[in-house]
């Protein structure tokens, strides 16, 4: 039996969550070890020069069938094709792509804003959930009339259906009416989350992290140095 | 083989392009570019085309496992990427700070890991043994660190076989001659006319 992915980050959320959210929605038991210090980076950055360890010097990095792998993208993809939640033929990938990157880059504008200065955090969550209900939502909303299906792609679960969930809980504890004018993300939600390895994730105990707070942003700021 | 495909372009050259095209129903998927049309489709975000087109054309590795260091290796250049591609950007009292990090992240960072990678196989391509587009973004990237500081290469002997190497291959010896559709460095006015374009 092979052993389980191991994830190395900062104990919260970050780019490593789309990960755990991957893994989890595939039912893949995984381990964590959580960058809390300067050491244990300059570490695990030092590792790099004796066996590749953080080929760029940075995390994510998640060690997974005899790979060390970084670069949050460069996992999803392979765990999604590991997986086989990623389509199945050329197109149908790239329309999964194309729908985690879009989800991608709204969940980017979340994580970031939590290290900007407080006095701008009002205006920058406004700034998120009228890019969501005006950019990002009214897209998935139409595909998902448009076909009439459960899932974003070829009737069948891929992981851009986990990357979209995800963002959208992110969004709602933004502003929890945000999903007010679009019906069928209400639906896709309540569907994809009873799907019992997801049902399982958002249950209390389990590897899902909370949404970034000060003192996370505080170990971070820490660890990198900035 | 290596791909030789020809494109067309169209250039958004005034706001009002960029408006019709964001008000063509179903064009601009999160009403932004790059859009590329191909294949009866219209794409968008970059990292989805680009990894529609490497796999369609044969330069994505032979499976997963060389997929996920081609993709590995192509991020962290399209991080270095980003950068420069912001550089223009950058108001005037940032710049040099702005080039600082550019330099560093090149030296210390980028340019190291993808030397090992060559000099860990020794073989003619990053991944493989066989030409993927890890190669080709790679020596996109040292051709603008070329173009930034010449000197920053000094230490990269295997890049600087590397970039020889997929420079003399017939597409892309082409692509590097004048005439060709690869475009020049952005240039001031260039810039300002996009910036009226996205505001």
């Amino acid at each position: 039996m092979a052993a389980k992915p191991k994830l190395w980050y900062f104990p919260g959320r970050g780019r490593m969550e789309s990960i755990r959210w991957l893994l989890a929605a595939a039912g893949v038991e995984f381990e964590e070890e959580f960058l809390e210090t300067r050491e244990q980076y300059e570490k695990l950055q030092k590792a790099q020069t004796t066996d590749g360890r953080l080929l760029f010097g940075q995390v994510p990095l998640v060690e997974i069938d005899g790979m060390m792998l970084t670069q949050t993208r460069a996992i999803l993809s392979y765990l999604a094709a590991k997986y086989n939640l990623y389509g199945k033929d050329l197109k149908e990938t790239l329309r999964i792509n194309m729908y985690a990157d879009g989800t991608q880059d709204l969940m980017v504008m979340i994580m970031t804003a939590a290290f900007k200065p407080p006095e701008e955090k009002e205006e920058n969550i406004a700034l998120i959930v009228t890019k969501a209900k005006t950019r990002y939502f009214p897209v998935f909303e139409k595909i998902l009339k448009d076909h009439g299906e459960d899932f974003l792609v070829g009737n069948k679960f891929s992981w851009a259906d986990v990357q979209l969930l995800e963002a959208i809980l992110m969004v709602e504890e933004l502003n929890a009416s945000v999903l007010s004018d679009f019906p069928l993300l209400k639906a896709f939600k309540a569907r994809i989350s009873n799907i019992p390895t997801i049902k399982k994730f958002l249950q209390p105990g389990s590897q899902r992290k909370p949404p970034p707070d000060s003192r996370y942003v505080d170990v971070v700021r820490h660890v990198l140095q900035f | 083989t290596v791909s030789a495909f020809q494109f067309e372009e169209q250039f958004l050259a005034s706001p009002e392009d960029l408006e019709k095209l964001r008000n063509e129903d179903g064009s601009l998927m999160f009403q932004q570019v790059p859009m590329v049309e191909i294949d009866g489709m219209k794409l968008a975000q970059t990292r989805a085309i680009l990894n529609y087109i490497a796999a369609k054309y044969n330069l994505y590795g032979k499976d997963i496992k060389e997929r996920a260091l081609i993709d590995m290796y192509s991020e962290g250049m399209a991080d270095l990427n980003e950068m420069i591609m912001h550089l223009p950007l950058c108001p005037p009292h940032e710049k040099d700070a702005k080039m600082t990090q550019i330099r560093e992240k090149t030296t210390n960072r980028y340019f190291p890991a993808f030397e090992k990678v060559l000099k860990s196989h020794g073989q003619h391509y990053l991944v493989g043994n066989r030409l993927s587009r890890a190669d080709i973004h790679l020596v996109e990237l040292i051709y603008y660190i070329e173009e930034i500081d010449p000197s920053l290469m000094a230490n990269f002997l295997l890049l600087k076989a590397l970039k020889t190497r997929i420079s003399n291959l017939p597409p892309v010896k082409k692509f590097l001659q004048p005439g060709s559709q690869r475009k020049p460095p952005v240039d001031a006015k260039a810039l300002e006319e996009a910036r009226k374009i996205v505001n």
